[in-house]
């Protein structure tokens, strides 16, 4: 049975092979001039403004938050959505709960306050 | 595409419903009422945890599996949920004055201890690893915001991030172990199915010894078993006395109900593989927990110890692995709830406003000047230490038998020395209390009608089940005949 798995065992030496090779032979053979230009940050093309360690404001993660959980609700209506016929009315009524429950989380954060931005 | 809904009933998980709604009614009035209007979020809490308690009764008795076979309904289950529900309960009795005086009573509090106590449900009556693995992280996630409900205060931000970190790290190893069983038993994940699919192909051994060795050190954490107990100490002692009290009884609890649930039923053909690494897990966590308990001056920190230490002797009834070790498993965790939330109840009384008085010589002459309240301390610790005819003895009782029956007469040996080791520091406080003068005035004990209650019905109740265990005995002995196995 552990037969099987020599292709993935392959596959595995295959993948850590090119990389090690590619890595290597970059290393070797590339050229190495290093100018000011090139060695700094790339910004989208623009030269860089200040550090990148930014202390960000916290709002933004509860924002973030806030798109995965409505996001991931999303992800479930599409499979919902392909067996809605068959899964009847009481899938109907199943997803309904499901989005009350996140609706609750909806008016617990808009309730807390969470979504001004003063 | 067409597919059929499997029949199910919803009574058969009617606490898990009663107790989901009540969080959620909790959180919705928290966000609707308006601001600095008190809200008996509490009294909301006890009465959804006693109706969810009727339930279990309600279900008492019944046998079988409900949804599509994720769900058991047994009565090993139902004993948990009691356990659950009362730790759950006198956490938010302790809880209430506590929390007022850190201005943190809010309702957040009371639904994630509920949520917390959902997840352990399932924990301890799924059927099938992957919801054995969704309980374990409904209950982790709550208890990870618990820990760190003090904000502002460092010590509850070092703990909630270092439970959070490590608890990552574990669920990723339990997962990556029930990863390695689907593997091995062919594509299944249901408890009943794993002992014949297990077996069916010798090539596969290694990786059902790999997946129930990572099941181990996943479990392991949970329960705060050495060599998985560095985090113990640290996150107690920072957590919130109230959540401290929650972790180290329920959590434990649903942690030790799944652990026994996936061995016991799943695992018992290989049961020589895994005996001998828990009993070395059960002396090594024995033995750290209650040496390093004798050194420490924080009282939080020393139960913290005391907690692994108690891993220890539950680990023991889990190497016993007979059916006399499975019920012990059963009564030492009610015992353990009772007198541990006992202890803990004290700790908050003792330590006044905003925990003052931490320290264990701040227990000093407390005997003087508190008779009940010192009374009910040394009850618990006596009890703790397992002394008779409190809870704690017949617990370790019960234990130690399981452990003689199943042939491990020097684990046994190895469990009553640590019990000797740790009766040390238990009663260290008791001494402290009668026998030294108060080193200097701590000023008044608030005696708030919860706590009172708390301290006074768990002292109540160690007691009455260290004298009448028998109905106990029969109950636990009843609820472990699940186990074809032992």
């Amino acid at each position: 049975m552990l037969i099987n798995y020599v292709p993935i065992l392959i596959f595995t030496v295959v993948a850590i092979g090119l990389v090690a090779v590619i890595v290597v032979l970059s290393e070797l053979l590339g050229k190495k001039k290093h100018f000011p230009s090139k060695d700094m940050p790339y910004e989208c093309g623009m030269d860089p403004i200040g550090d990148a360690r930014h202390r960000y404001t916290v709002r933004f993660y509860v924002i973030a938050m806030f798109f995965i959980v409505f996001d991931i609700e999303a992800i479930f209506f599409f499979p919902w959505a392909v067996v809605f016929k068959s899964l009847g009315w009481f899938g109907f009524w199943e997803m309904l709960v499901f989005i009350g429950i996140i609706s609750v989380g909806l008016v617990y954060v808009w309730g807390k306050g969470a979504l001004e931005w003063e | 595409m067409t597919f059929t809904i499997p029949s199910f009933h919803l009574s058969s998980i009617g606490p898990w419903l009663t107790l989901t709604v009540t969080a959620i009614l909790i959180l919705v009035l928290d966000a609707l009422s308006p601001k600095g209007r008190k809200v008996c979020f509490s009294w909301l809490a006890l009465a959804g945890l006693a109706v969810a308690a009727f339930q279990t009764i309600g279900l008492w008795g019944s046998t079988g599996t409900d949804f599509a076979r994720m769900v058991y309904i047994d009565d090993f289950a139902n004993f948990f949920y009691l356990i659950f529900i009362l730790g759950a309960a006198l956490t938010v009795l302790i809880s209430r004055q506590y929390l007022e005086d850190y201005g943190k009573n809010m309702g957040e509090y009371y639904a994630l201890i509920i949520f917390a106590t959902v997840g352990m449900m399932l924990m301890a009556a799924g059927s099938h690893l992957i919801m054995i693995f969704l309980g374990l992280e409904i209950m982790s996630i709550a208890v990870y915001v618990l820990a760190g409900l003090f904000r502002e205060d460092l010590r509850s931000n070092e703990a909630a991030l270092k439970y959070l970190i490590l608890g990552s790290f574990s669920s990723a190893f339990l997962l990556f172990g029930m990863a390695m069983l689907y593997g091995a038993s062919g594509g299944t994940l249901f408890l009943n199915d794993l002992p014949l699919r297990l077996g069916a192909d010798p090539a596969m051994a290694p990786l059902v010894l790999l997946g129930v060795g990572l099941l181990i050190v996943g479990f392991g954490f949970k329960v705060a078993a050495a060599p998985f107990h560095m985090w113990t100490p640290d996150v107690y002692e920072g957590a919130p006395t109230s959540v401290t009290a929650f972790m180290a009884v329920a959590v434990k609890a649903a942690a030790f109900a799944a652990f026994a649930r996936v061995f016991f039923l799943a695992f018992p053909a290989i049961k020589v593989d895994w005996n001998m690494v828990l009993w070395v897990l059960a002396v090594a966590t024995m033995t750290i927990g209650n040496v390093a308990a004798i050194s420490q001056t924080n009282i939080k920190r020393m139960l913290a110890y005391s907690s692994i230490a108690h891993a220890g002797y539950l680990l023991m009834a889990m190497v016993a692995a007979n059916q006399l070790g499975a019920m012990s498993l059963l009564y030492y965790l009610l015992a353990y709830t009772l007198m541990n939330l006992g202890a803990f109840g004290v700790v908050i009384l003792v330590g006044r406003k905003k925990d003052s008085y931490l320290n264990i010589y701040d227990y000093s002459g407390l005997g003087a000047a508190h008779p009940v309240l010192a009374a009910s301390m040394a009850l618990f610790m006596f009890a703790l230490a397992g002394i008779p005819p409190t809870a704690g003895f017949v617990g370790k009782f019960y234990i130690f038998s399981a452990a003689i029956q199943a042939g491990y007469i020097w684990l046994a040996i190895i469990g009553v020395m640590n019990s000797l080791v740790s009766v040390f520091y238990y009663l260290r406080i008791t001494v402290l209390m009668y026998m030294k003068p108060a080193e200097a005035d701590l000023g008044p004990v608030v005696f708030s009608p919860a706590l009172t209650a708390v301290v006074a019905l768990t002292a109540a109740g160690v007691l009455a089940i260290g004298i009448f265990p028998g109905c106990l005995y029969n109950l636990a002995m009843n609820a472990v005949k699940i186990f074809p196995g032992l």
